[in-house]
């Protein structure tokens, strides 16, 4: 009897627990992110950021598009200060909620890599690519552009993830580059021949490598973290399309400032070390992405950018995510 | 009375989703009334059928082994075998792809002797099935083990007596007395399945709850994902009509005065290495796999020379908030069952039915419903270890309300009277007489809102006080960027971190038996 008493006892006591919790709020003067870029990636160079210039620095880690949801749904009492974003999708889904950013921050970024508008600017950037098992394929065997992928006789070697934000980005500027009606074709034409639909990157590069499929359409750096955990033998690898083209375009990872700031200082310095040499540096050589200011040198087993035939698009003409939605369900590629 | 305002604070998420889809433009639902919409929510309801059915088909013979044989190491099968509830079911799907792809572990072992090139596809409805499967059966068997024993062995007595065979005896006696733990345990397998994600995107076989998620990953369109949602509440709401028809109107409780005894222990004989066969079967698949292939993909990382870290600091906070969310979700849970099973109305009833919508819908919904309330309306505690617990409460509510409802439905309210009849109040009854005697469905529902708490993803990301880390959001975060190295370690530690207070939990009953 008496133990029960304790028991019930003991729980009440968790509850207050709970309830004197809810005492503690945040301070405001820490700088709050809010990042889509994982902690694996972007917590060392934010860790250097506040060594660097004494700024305490909070980070609340998510996916892209739930974080900006949840920043939609805070309204004005959102807690962030920078939104950091893994693509030019998260970014534009909140342009309307960022800050202008000043034009010396703006200045040092290519204007392909930075919203047209001012309201945020990329920070690090990834290319598209086609990765393809080694031990069926030779590049020799690949074709020079990613329309070639139509051929029947990729039929069921394919994967693909028309879900992922960088994805829409490529088809985004097919659209530019193409034309509505050929990106249709395209899209049809790929989805004749039968692709596995992955959620994500990651998947696809790890079932090129198992051999499931032969051939996917991820970004650059997935293919790094593989072989760092699996090494060289690892049976896939990069093809950076010859032609160029929509399928070899740099998309790139940002950030914006939140009008709701009340630290838009400390803010925009932080974006100001990101694209400082240190920072960027660390992009390139950490994380195996390309650095979006000049002066870098990048990752030895990277192809450089100069090296890659990428298209060179206004970030003007990328904004229009809706109508590369809209084409996509009218293909029958997304439900 | 806290019942009702448990029942208020639950119906948040739908309020929320109300207050979103009424902002959804023409173009949602258009989408929503498109063929392709139907056909994604009848792939969706085959599957929940599909795991629900083989849920508790494994479950029932699982958990009368355990609870009614002299199977050996009984009370090891039972922790070995509610543990898989505890596996993230993106870590499910990942492992499933990694081990049975038509390329994966399976196949490289069965090359070199048999020539096997491929497998035939996981992918699709056995691989969606298998992954959920493994990691929602434990719902069946736990809210089955303690409905177990709390049966009366006096009605099995009386008809072995009149002559009827064991297998009759089970048939017509013990079966029809679990069905309420049936019906609770494969509610909750049913509606975890409709409401997951990581397990079916991976799988690619494209369910509700993947449309649903898609409209936030896509569009970031909040609006069609709560009109959306809105359609899987309306399922939720047919599938909770269809437990309240099967739980059946009998009654539950011990039909006779007298010291509880435990029931009678069925000799396996020479049955027991079939049995112990099975056991081990179900183990192998659902926790030796995934342990195999973490561990595989641990010592290749180390091997290419990956950095080895340990973070306890995740696993303490992890144990930490999932004992918070059992110990408070017990608490809201015992109103809900009590009001539910005592004083049995059209109120109650709906009080118990709505504690459910939150179980139903995607974390992501409840996450975001509860950031547009907490940021607006209750800033001062707006992402703090308080409002995170109320986020777990209103998810995992009825898997508490589930097992503890089965135990007091056979509890007779004449002891209760009786106890009420000497001199105690209400309150004295409670804790002195009714709470002992649903103990079984109070350790089952803090073990399921536990181990699930433990793995719980969206809601700790988003609503957590900030750089707050569990093992969950560190696998994740490592997975997410392909570092499956370093999303091994965290996961075998979220499996043997849970693992400890489960087995404590088993001892304890044992003592609470004798």
């Amino acid at each position: 009897m008496r133990k029960r008493i304790l028991g019930l006892g003991s729980l009440l006591m968790m509850l207050a627990i709970v309830v004197s919790a809810c005492g503690q709020a945040a301070t405001s003067q820490t700088l709050t992110v809010y990042s889509g870029r994982s902690e694996e990636l972007v917590g060392p160079i934010i860790d250097q950021f506040s060594k660097a210039t004494g700024i305490k620095v909070q980070v609340r880690y998510g996916s892209t598009s739930e974080l900006a949801a949840t920043i939609l749904e805070e309204g004005r009492n959102s807690p962030a200060d920078i939104f950091f974003a893994q693509d030019p999708g998260g970014l534009g889904a909140l342009a309307h909620l960022f800050a202008p950013i000043p034009d010396t921050i703006l200045g040092q970024v290519e204007p392909r890599f930075r919203s047209p508008y001012g309201k945020w600017v990329g920070i690090s950037g990834r290319a598209r690519v086609v990765v393809y098992n080694t031990q069926d394929l030779s590049e020799a065997d690949l074709p020079d552009d990613i329309w070639g992928f139509t051929d029947p006789k990729w039929k069921g070697r394919i994967g693909w993830a028309p879900s992922n934000g960088s994805f829409q980005g490529m088809v985004t500027a097919m659209r530019v580059l193409w034309g509505e009606e050929k990106t249709k074709q395209w899209l049809l034409g790929i989805k004749a021949v039968n692709p596995k639909m992955y959620p994500k990157n990651t998947p696809i590069v790890a079932a090129v490598g198992a051999g499931e499929i032969d051939v996917g359409f991820p970004n650059h750096y997935y293919l790094f973290r593989f072989l760092e955990e699996q090494g060289e033998s690892f049976p896939a690898r990069n093809y950076y399309l010859r032609d160029g083209g929509p399928g070899a375009v740099i998309l790139v990872a940002g950030a914006g400032i939140l009008e709701t700031s009340q630290n838009k200082e400390d803010a925009e310095r932080f974006l100001e070390f990101m694209l400082s040499l240190v920072a960027q540096q660390y992009f390139a050589g950490q994380t195996f992405e390309y650095p979006v200011v000049e002066g870098v040198t990048t990752h030895p087993l990277l192809k450089p950018l100069s090296e890659i035939s990428s298209p060179e698009i206004d970030m003007a003409d990328m904004a229009d995510l809706k109508g590369t939605l809209k084409l996509l369900r009218e293909t029958g590629v997304l439900p | 009375m806290p019942a009702v305002l448990i029942a208020v604070v639950v119906s948040l998420p739908l309020a929320y989703l109300l207050l979103r889809s009424l902002g959804a433009g023409g173009e949602t639902w258009d989408l929503l009334f498109r063929s392709r919409t139907l056909d994604i929510l009848g792939r969706t309801v085959v599957l929940v059928i599909a795991v629900t059915v083989v849920s508790v088909a494994i479950s029932l013979p699982l958990a009368w082994l355990i609870n009614r044989t002299d199977l050996p190491f009984r009370r090891v099968w039972l922790v070995l075998t509610m543990l898989p509830l505890v596996i993230p079911s993106y870590v499910a799907g990942l492992v499933i792809v990694t081990a049975l792809g038509p390329r994966g572990m399976l196949q490289q072992v069965l090359a070199a002797p048999f020539g096997v090139e491929r497998l035939p596809e996981i992918y699709g409805f056995p691989g969606a099935m298998l992954a959920i499967f493994l990691v929602s059966y434990p719902y069946v068997l736990l809210t089955l083990h303690a409905s177990m024993r709390g049966l009366d062995p006096s009605l099995e007595e009386a008809s072995r007596s009149l002559g009827h065979g064991p297998w009759d005896t089970f048939r017509r006696i013990t079966l029809p007395q679990l069905r309420p733990a049936i019906a609770a345990g494969g509610l909750l397998v049913a509606l975890y399945t409709l409401k997951d994600f990581g397990a079916v995107s991976l799988l690619r076989y494209e369910t509700f709850t993947w449309a649903i998620y898609l409209q936030y990953q896509t569009s970031f369109d909040r609006m069609a994902a709560a009109a959306l949602s809105l359609v899987l509440v309306v399922v939720a709401v047919i599938i909770l009509v269809t437990e309240v028809r099967t739980r059946g109107r009998s009654q539950y409780h011990r039909s006779t005065v007298g010291v509880a005894r435990p029931p009678a222990c069925t000799r396996l004989g020479r049955w027991r290495w079939p049995a112990l066969g099975f056991c081990a079967m179900i183990v192998l698949v659902a926790l030796i796999m995934p342990i195999s292939v973490l561990s595989y993909w641990l010592v290749r990382g180390v091997s290419a020379g990956e950095p080895l870290n340990v973070v306890w600091s995740s696993a303490l906070n992890s144990g930490y908030v999932s004992g918070l969310a059992a110990a408070a979700t017990v608490v809201a849970a015992l109103p809900v069952a009590i009001l539910a099973v005592r004083y049995s109305g059209r109120i109650s009833a709906l009080l118990e039915r709505v504690s459910y919508v939150g179980f139903a819908l995607p974390g992501i919904v409840i996450a975001l419903a509860l950031v547009f309330f907490g940021a607006n309306y209750a800033t001062p505690i707006y992402q703090t270890m308080g409002l995170l617990i109320l986020a777990y409460v209103i998810m995992f509510l009825p898997q508490a309300v589930g097992p503890i409802r089965s135990s007091l439905l056979q509890v007779s309210r004449r002891v209760e009277e009786a106890a009420r009849s000497l001199g105690r109040s209400p309150l004295q009854v409670l804790a002195t007489v009714t709470l002992p005697l649903v103990r079984p469905g109070i350790l089952a529902g803090a073990a399921l809102v536990f181990l699930t708490t433990m793995k719980e993803l969206p809601a700790t990301l988003i609503l957590s006080p900030i750089g707050f880390k569990t093992l969950a959001t560190s696998i994740w975060s490592a997975t997410s960027e392909g570092f499956f190295a370093r999303a091994a370690v965290p996961a075998l530690l979220l499996i043997l971190v849970s693992s400890v207070p489960m087995a404590l939990l088993v001892m304890r009953e044992r003592r609470g038996q004798s």
